[in-house]
């Protein structure tokens, strides 16, 4: 596998070819924020907190660390101005929706985000999809997907897959950044539960 | 719908799975809604995750999770057709019809939607019965061409 020379932060790093800003960045312990990513799943980026500066033959974008690929001669920085930002609003938007969500609230201490910023709309889900992939791609249920689309998007048990498969995985609990995932599978519980009583 | 024409439809597609919005739109236009058994066995059938058969049908809003009426009334209420006075057709519409948007009458022979845009907004304002379009509606025209809905 070929070597690639990239420099993080002022460090010179070494990784192989295939792998994300992310990965070279982890492997030297140099630390990127991350919602949404999971070392089992493939990369979704999703939450976008992830992102760095890239810098290549003399422009500069923003990328997101979990699904860029490193170049040779990339220079990347992982906290600027910029890059600041863009977390701290992103942090302040989702902070919108999941406003008691430990994760969130730690990031947004480090980066100064304001949680009341935006008026509060508490559907406690990030949308960051480590369940629904988690449940497609390690343990292949399809227990849990997204329904519907734009601002009423959000994640669904499915009642005849969640009512035989879940409560002996559960998995997916401890993944959720937000408690979102939980309530709906308690509610998913609850419905089910109502609708074998009336059969 | 019977279950005999599900596989009917499915098999025109070979069961692949890529087929599976093709087939989700025949049965829709067929059967005027997709009840959740239908969609079991459509899962089943072009072997696509439940989960992901429910995401794509609660995408689009041509999926209906209830019965639509006989003929489906489209009403447009985008730019050119609002500017032109989509929402005199739509009061119109709901005075004759005695429905809303998203509902469909009791007898299933009508159900009313708004749509953002038909495509010809030089005829605004405009809108479908039964999939026939018509433009530059007065009331009285929507009286008449909602009669014809026998």
């Amino acid at each position: 596998m070929n070597k690639i020379l990239l420099k993080i932060d002022g460090r010179e790093v070494e990784a192989g070819e295939g792998m994300t800003i992310l990965e070279a960045a982890r492997k030297v312990g140099i630390v990127i924020p991350t919602l949404c990513h999971h070392e089992k799943l493939e990369p979704y980026g999703a939450c976008r907190i992830c992102t760095v500066e890239a810098e290549i033959r003399g422009s500069t974008k923003l990328v997101a660390a979990c699904l860029y690929p490193v170049e040779q001669d990339l220079i990347v920085r992982t906290r600027s101005e910029r890059v600041d930002k863009i977390r701290r609003m992103i942090l302040e938007l989702l902070l919108a929706h999941a406003p008691e969500a430990r994760q969130l609230q730690d990031l947004a201490k480090e980066y100064g985000a304001d949680k009341d910023r935006f008026e509060k709309e508490p559907s406690f889900c990030i949308l960051c999809g480590l369940c629904v992939r988690y449940c497609a791609e390690v343990k292949k249920k399809n227990a849990v997907g997204f329904v519907n689309r734009g601002a009423g998007r959000e994640i669904s048990f499915i009642p005849e897959i969640a009512s035989k498969e879940c409560w002996k995985c559960k998995e997916c609990f401890p993944l959720c950044p937000t408690e979102a995932l939980q309530a709906a599978y308690v509610f998913t519980e609850a419905l089910v539960s109502l609708t074998s009583f009336q059969a | 719908m019977d279950s005999d024409r599900i596989d009917q439809i499915i098999n025109k597609h070979q069961g692949q799975a890529r087929s599976l919005i093709q087939v989700l739109l025949e049965i829709q236009s067929e059967n005027r809604w997709l009840p959740r058994e239908v969609l079991e066995k459509v899962s089943e059938k072009l072997e696509v995750p439940l989960s992901r058969v429910l995401r794509i049908v609660t995408f689009y809003k041509t999926f209906s999770f209830t019965p639509k009426g006989h003929y489906e009334i489209d009403v447009c209420t985008g730019t050119a057709c609002h500017l032109r006075g989509a929402q005199r057709v739509l009061d119109t519409v709901q005075d004759l019809t005695g429905i809303k948007p998203g509902e469909t009458d009791l007898d299933s022979k009508l159900s009313l939607e708004t749509v953002n845009c038909l495509g010809c907004c030089g005829l605004g304002p405009v809108m479908e019965i039964g999939g026939k379009t018509h433009s530059k509606m007065s009331p009285a025209e929507i009286a008449d061409a909602l009669k014809k809905c026998e």
